[in-house]
């Protein structure tokens, strides 16, 4: 299965940009350890995985009764803190928690990805 | 397979023969059609329909020598046969995710019947699946229990049970939710869910309901079932024994807990209506056992709480010394509030009421709503004959309360 891996939130952790440069080092490494580890488990691979910029740069866009309108900042309350996301082929969910533990603690919501081809 | 077992039998026969590997094999059965066939969606009806045909079947031919195993081939051509037609169909079913360990060989299965209810349970157990669907799913798949029944034990109505049972299956599907079999440490952690679901399911028939049934006893007894088939499977699990001692303990009383539709307390229960079969059971099972450390830890104090009652011969023969002891280290190892509550009416019965009043202090903040801390109180405080505080604190606790029946108990103490 494929899955969205959503990197939701800080939870405890500081914010990006308010950490030191040697914590987000040690955040880095984490996600070079996850790229590893998944790297290491049969049947698991990253198809692909990004860090998003700050939500001050979001454009929302929303159509009703055909009309479109756009609009500065984020989609929702809830997306303030979404910092990234991992695409993840893998062969269950037990796998993928598995393998998120290894990456900094952020709140993460993980969504089988439908295959619609 | 099909063997037959001598000469034709009756449907009588047949309807009790089939009662019996119900409650014997249908975990089993529905346990190794899952592994064998990932589809979890369609073993039920399977099975169902295996079930049906040997009701009509078995009278005029004879029941086979292997009841179960006959089931099982006939529900597994069944099967066999659904996915068949989808694949001709070109229609792609969404399968369970099955770990490379949980496959099967392909070996004739039948005979020797393969205990796979352990994955079966962890499957139906699991942490990504939402709490109120656990235990339904669990009794349902591992045990059988019929869907109106689990609604009775829930509360809720037939079709609001049916509907989260199918949701639940139906999310196991779509989230990827695996079979597995667990490495140690993992284990550990996902025998503790299972207990604690197991433990939810056993206390919702302890809950009084509504209308003619203030307890569903029967229906506890369901839950008790499934720690056993529990215990069967990982018999070297301390939390599983430790529950599975806990919940006998408790069940044993299952027939004085209630008299002309009320509730009776332990003190004042007919303690000859105690199965005290059950309860050398637990003790076995509980004796068992060495100190632990947490969750497991926990339920084994429980359980030597519930020993302790369940050998006392009356009430005054209680040894509240022993029970304060073991709730002075339930509080240290739980923090829980609701355990220094029972410590407090435990240590009342050996230090008296001046001491546990001491013990409550604080608890206000961490139980906000609870109408047993401020009937505790009142309690307490009516035994050291402050009665204007205890009319006070059993006011508030008269108002907090939501039960009828306890509600009523209280009116009744009230000074």
């Amino acid at each position: 299965m494929k899955y969205f891996v959503l990197l939701a939130g800080y939870g405890e952790l500081p914010l990006w940009d308010d950490m030191s440069p040697e914590e987000q080092a040690a955040g880095m490494e984490q996600h070079y350890a996850f790229s590893r580890a998944c790297k290491a488990r049969d049947g698991v691979s990253i198809e692909s995985g990004e860090a998003l910029a700050e939500s001050s740069g979001a454009t929302t866009l929303r159509t009703r009764a055909g009309q479109m309108t756009i609009t500065e900042g984020r989609f929702a309350e809830a997306a303030e803190h979404i910092g990234g996301f991992y695409l993840i082929e893998a062969p269950d969910l037990d796998t993928v928690i598995d393998l998120c533990r290894v990456l900094p603690a952020y709140d993460i919501e993980i969504r089988p990805v439908i295959d619609v081809g | 397979m099909t063997s037959k077992s001598g000469p034709s039998s009756t449907s009588a026969d047949t309807a009790e023969l089939l009662g019996q590997v119900h409650r014997q094999h249908w975990g089993r059965l529905i346990a190794l059609l899952v592994v064998k066939t990932r589809r979890i969606d369609l073993v039920e009806d399977a099975l169902g329909e295996a079930f049906a045909r040997a009701a009509r079947g078995w009278p005029g031919d004879g029941a086979p020598a292997n009841p179960a195993g006959w089931l099982y081939t006939t529900a597994y051509r069944h099967l066999v046969g659904r996915l068949r037609s989808e694949a001709v169909a070109g229609r792609t079913a969404a399968r369970l995710a099955a770990r490379p360990d949980a496959a099967h060989g392909s070996g004739d299965v039948a005979e020797a019947l393969p205990d796979e209810r352990l994955q079966l349970i962890l499957l139906c157990c699991h942490p990504a699946l939402g709490a109120e669907s656990r235990a339904p799913l669990a009794l349902r798949l591992v045990i059988g229990t019929a869907t109106h029944e689990i609604a009775r034990l829930f509360l809720v109505p037939r079709d609001t049970m049916a509907a989260r049972i199918t949701r639940a299956k139906q999310r196991i599907v779509a989230a990827g939710i695996p079979l597995s079999r667990p490495v140690a440490d993992e284990l550990a952690a996902r025998l503790d869910e299972v207990c604690r679901t197991i433990y939810l399911a056993f206390t919702a028939g302890y809950t009084p309901g509504s209308g003619t049934e203030l307890l569903r006893p029967d229906l506890a007894g369901e839950a008790v079932e499934l720690a056993v088939v529990l215990q069967q499977v990982v018999p070297d699990a301390p939390q599983v024994t430790a529950l599975l001692a806990l919940l006998q303990f408790q069940h044993a009383r299952r027939d004085a807990r209630m008299t002309d539709g009320r509730l009776v307390t332990l003190a004042d229960q007919d303690r000859t209506l105690w199965r005290h079969d059950e309860i050398a059971s637990a003790s076995r099972h509980l004796f068992s056992l060495s100190p632990t450390t947490g969750y497991a830890e926990s339920l084994r104090r429980q359980a030597l709480i519930a020993a302790e009652h369940g050998r006392a011969a009356t009430a005054s023969a209680t040894d509240w010394a022993a029970i304060s002891a073991h709730y002075a280290a339930l509080a240290a190892l739980t923090g829980s509030p609701v355990v220094r509550l029972n410590q407090a009416v435990a240590v009342a019965e050996v230090e008296g009421p001046q001491a546990a009043l001491a013990l409550l202090d604080g608890l206000d903040e961490l139980l906000p709503t609870s109408h047993r801390l401020p009937a505790v109180r009142a309690d307490l405080l009516r035994r050291l004959g402050q009665l204007d505080a205890a009319a006070a604190c059993y006011d508030l606790a008269i108002e907090r309360c939501d039960n009828d029946v306890e509600r009523a108990f209280l009116v009744e103490r009230r000074p």
